[in-house]
């Protein structure tokens, strides 16, 4: 099933939408017509034999091979995101460490948005499909990828959840792994990586986890309701967020008191006109 | 521990290989890794002496070759080499850098008997 994930097959669960219909079900077919085939096609390079050794004894020859390690995911993160160009859908991959306010602050982004913005959400978790729960109870559709023993989402995980996920002219937030580490390498489509960062966490993650912060376009500050009560810099956070990536944006945000919400949903509405005038 | 879905990944390009240039088996893999990318080259040494096992590439050695950072110092207008993430210009302290090397995850050659 996963194609680059350590974990075994049959690990990975996603979840069915049969019992979770959703309400922006359209009756669209699975495989859209868009080739499923090209994602899995491998680089067109012409394999190179070199006698290393003329000792017939050890005939060791070398072969050039000059591919990217991650080049399948990257060619299903190519297809997922010509799909959602396809579907004139914004994907959102929303990273941090566990405990990050993520689903809290997701829930509450749903909610202000699904009355005039079709949305729907991929969770991804090792186990339960606790948070595709909660999401569900905002009326969105959900769909809960369980990676089992892998500490990511990859491209075609992904894949798998979209063709079950009808969703048009709208934003498709992907949840991944609370993780800042592995999350960070896999390409699945997006338009942008926003990582989640909260004000219980040290003012050092950006310099800690350098990788997901430099491939971020957005930085949430989380729960800064919490700010009074903490021994926190906020804008220390922030100069070493720039340290590692000088063009990071960066929002301060509190589900508890709305601080912040307009300013998100905003900013993913400015997404969204972007990639409508790229597409 | 991605690196391990790494190895994985890697598996599957010498099977590729394996399958287009019927060799019997690998004595050596070469990968790039950039010295600024998310991989940690002692855990990748360590998945791949797992990840290959029961595979044509069992018991190959493994040989990473690290790709030193570079990048464009806006201040300075010039190419300079950075050793990590969240480090400034080694000219002139600034962390307007854009990355233009280090980044690589490449699986470069296999010895093949």
């Amino acid at each position: 099933m996963c194609s680059v994930c350590g974990c075994s097959e049959g690990e990975t669960r996603i979840e069915t939408l049969t019992d979770h219909k959703s309400p922006h079900a359209h009756g669209h077919e699975a495989g859209s017509g868009i080739g499923h085939a090209e994602a899995h096609t491998h680089a067109p390079t012409e394999p190179q034999l070199t006698v290393l050794r003329n000792d017939p004894a050890e005939r060791a020859q070398l072969v050039s091979v000059e591919q990217d390690i991650l080049s399948k995911n990257n060619q299903i993160a190519g297809h997922n995101r010509r799909h959602f160009a396809a579907h004139s859908v914004l994907a959102l991959n929303l990273v941090s460490s566990p405990g990050a306010g993520k689903t809290t602050l997701l829930v509450d982004t749903l909610e202000r948005m699904q009355d005039h913005t079709p949305v729907a959400v991929i969770e991804g978790d090792q186990e339960t499909s606790a948070d595709a729960d909660r999401i569900r109870a905002t009326g969105a559709p959900a769909l809960q990828v369980n990676t089992g023993k892998g500490c990511h989402l990859d491209a075609e995980m992904i894949e798998q959840a979209f063709a079950a996920l009808h969703i048009h002219d709208g934003v498709l937030f992907i949840e991944n792994v609370g993780n800042l580490v592995c999350p960070a390498g896999f390409d699945l489509g997006e338009a942008h990586k926003v990582v989640i960062a909260s004000v219980t966490e040290g003012e050092d993650k950006p310099l800690k986890y350098p990788n997901m912060f430099a491939a971020s376009s957005l930085m949430l500050v989380s729960k800064v309701d919490l700010l009074p009560h903490l021994n926190f810099d906020v804008d220390a956070l922030i100069n070493n967020a720039r340290k590692v990536n000088p063009s990071i944006g960066v929002l301060k945000v509190s589900s508890t008191t709305g601080e912040g919400m307009d300013a998100w949903l905003g900013w993913i509405a400015a997404a969204r006109q972007m990639a409508a005038a790229a597409g | 521990m991605h690196e391990m879905a790494l190895c994985q990944s890697m598996v599957e390009l010498i099977n590729d290989q394996q399958r287009e240039l019927g060799f019997d088996h690998v004595t050596r893999v070469i990968v790039e890794v950039g010295a600024l990318g998310h991989v940690d080259p002692h855990a990748l040494e360590f998945a791949f002496e797992v990840g290959a096992k029961g595979s044509v590439a069992e018991n190959a050695t493994l040989e990473i070759r690290e790709t030193p950072g570079k990048g464009w110092c806006m201040a300075c207008s010039e190419t300079v080499s950075i050793a990590r993430r969240g480090e400034p210009c080694p000219s002139c302290d600034s962390y307007q850098l854009i990355v233009e090397q280090g980044e690589e995850l490449k699986l470069k050659e296999l010895e093949v008997a």
